[in-house]
Order: structure tokens, then C-alpha cells, then sequence
């Protein structure tokens, strides 16, 4: 039986000066979860292209405003939820980027939505009351 | 805080950025304006070094896919070496190993430079 465990929150400004101090909340708990270096790797990723896709496109950069991270395990998977109310996002497509065309077009990014899937076994997006979320799960 | 470094360094006539730390949405205009400052200095022959680069995400990759044409154009490349399994883990699930020269060390990167001059 999947035994629930507690579940941690914290709340960071919407600043990549911020990055590190979330790959790190992430990674310390999916450590803790009992994941493999690689599979803490992954989770960390994933969470940093989320929350630089909130700080760039939910919230164009605003400072002001802030996301939640939440994140939770029991013994068969690990849950980390990213919590905004800025523009909501809703990628329909997620096909494997191009990169050779955006080379050619000298563009960037558009690259993260991508990274996310294939490092996270499921992810949905969901906007209720204007709060913006997108949760990933990975199983042990 | 500071988590993120560049060492430029010359040899012979190649331009080599050492990356320390993690490369993100936050560090990676340091790399932006190291590489913008060498193309505007007609350099463009540079190798990265990854060796003591720690973490990577698509805001650092982004750098290289912004500037690699710009370098090509003017007869030069970015070559990168010496990364580590995990940083090329990255670069590997966006399909970079077939668009750019990622060797093992400086050297191959020379040799690569080398074959490509005599092409």
C-alpha cells in the first residue's frame, strides 16, 4: 500500500536569482525520497524549466510576484506541483523541438516544455480561480 | 550569491571559456556577453570547456544554439569538451551530438579545428 508521507511548500519570488535555492528545496527532498542521483537529476530539471517557464511567460519577469512549490512522496512516486496566477499556459503540443531549424532561425528557448515530459512520467496543467498549476510525478 | 564562473583562456590561437558551477536562466547572460564580446572581437574559433560544469538547463543551451550560426558564418565554431554524463545528458535528449562537435578534451577540439580548416 502506498503510505502517504508529509508534504513540504515553499514560496520564492518570481526571479531567477532564485533558481538555485529551488533546484536545491527539490532535489534535498527527492534525495530524501530515495531516488538515484540520475532520477534526482531529472526531477531538479524539471522543476527549473517549469519555474523559469512561470518566471518569463505567467509573469514576464514581474519580481513582485511569486510561485509555490509544493511537493510530496509515499513510496511509489514523487509529486512536485509549481503554483502561479499569471497568464496560464497550457501547452498542447509537446513535440521534439527542432533544434537544427531554431539554429538556423538564431532562436532560443521553447525547448523546456519538451525537457519536462521526457524527464517526468506524467505532468498535467490546470487553472482554477486563475491559479495556474502544472504537477509532475515521477515513479520509483 | 555566486554559482557560476567563466575562465577565458587562450591557446594558440583558440579561444577556451572554462564554465564552473550551473548554468541557468540566471547565469546564462555571463556566458551571453562572453561569447557576444569575442564574435564582436572577430574570435569565433572558441572551446568550451564543461569540465567543471556542474548543471545545465535549456537557458544555458540556449545560449549556444543563439550564437552557433552567427560563428559558423564567419568561419569559426563552438566546440565543447570535457562535459560531464549528466550535463551531456541534457544536450543528448534535445538531439544537440548531431549539430555541434562535443569531444572528449581541448585537444580533439583542436584536431576537429584543424581537419575543419583543411576541408
Amino acid at each position: 500500500m502506498a503510505k502517504s508521507t508529509a508534504t513540504y511548500k515553499i514560496t520564492v519570488p518570481a526571479s531567477t536569482e532564485h533558481l538555485a535555492e529551488v533546484r536545491s528545496f527539490v532535489a534535498d527532498h527527492a534525495t530524501n525520497s530515495g531516488f538515484k542521483e540520475n532520477e534526482v537529476a531529472d526531477i531538479r530539471l524539471a522543476v527549473d524549466e517549469a519555474y523559469t517557464n512561470i518566471i518569463k511567460h505567467a509573469y514576464n519577469n514581474d519580481k513582485q510576484k511569486s510561485v509555490d512549490i509544493e511537493l510530496g512522496y509515499d513510496n511509489t512516486e514523487f509529486w512536485v506541483a509549481l503554483l502561479d496566477t499569471g497568464d496560464a499556459f497550457d501547452p498542447q503540443r509537446y513535440d521534439k523541438p527542432d533544434i537544427r531549424q531554431k539554429i538556423k532561425e538564431k532562436k532560443r528557448g521553447g525547448v523546456g516544455v519538451y525537457l519536462i515530459r521526457k524527464l517526468m512520467d506524467a505532468v498535467e496543467y490546470q487553472t482554477d480561480d486563475a491559479v495556474n498549476t502544472i504537477r509532475m510525478t515521477k515513479k520509483k | 550569491m555566486k554559482n557560476f564562473s567563466i575562465n577565458h583562456r587562450k591557446v594558440e590561437t583558440y579561444d577556451v571559456l572554462e564554465l564552473t558551477g550551473e548554468l541557468d536562466a540566471h547565469t546564462a547572460s555571463q556566458l551571453e556577453t562572453k561569447l557576444k564580446r569575442l564574435i564582436d572581437q572577430n574570435q569565433h574559433h572558441i572551446i568550451v570547456n564543461c569540465e567543471e560544469l556542474d548543471y545545465i538547463a535549456s537557458a544555458g543551451l540556449g545560449v549556444f544554439m543563439a550564437y552557433i550560426e552567427d560563428v559558423r558564418t564567419l568561419g569559426g565554431d563552438i566546440k565543447l569538451t570535457n562535459m560531464n554524463p549528466k550535463v551531456y545528458n541534457v544536450f543528448d535528449l534535445l538531439g544537440f551530438p548531431t549539430l555541434y562537435d562535443i569531444v572528449q578534451q581541448e585537444e580533439d577540439a583542436i584536431k576537429k579545428f584543424e581537419q575543419d580548416e583543411s576541408n
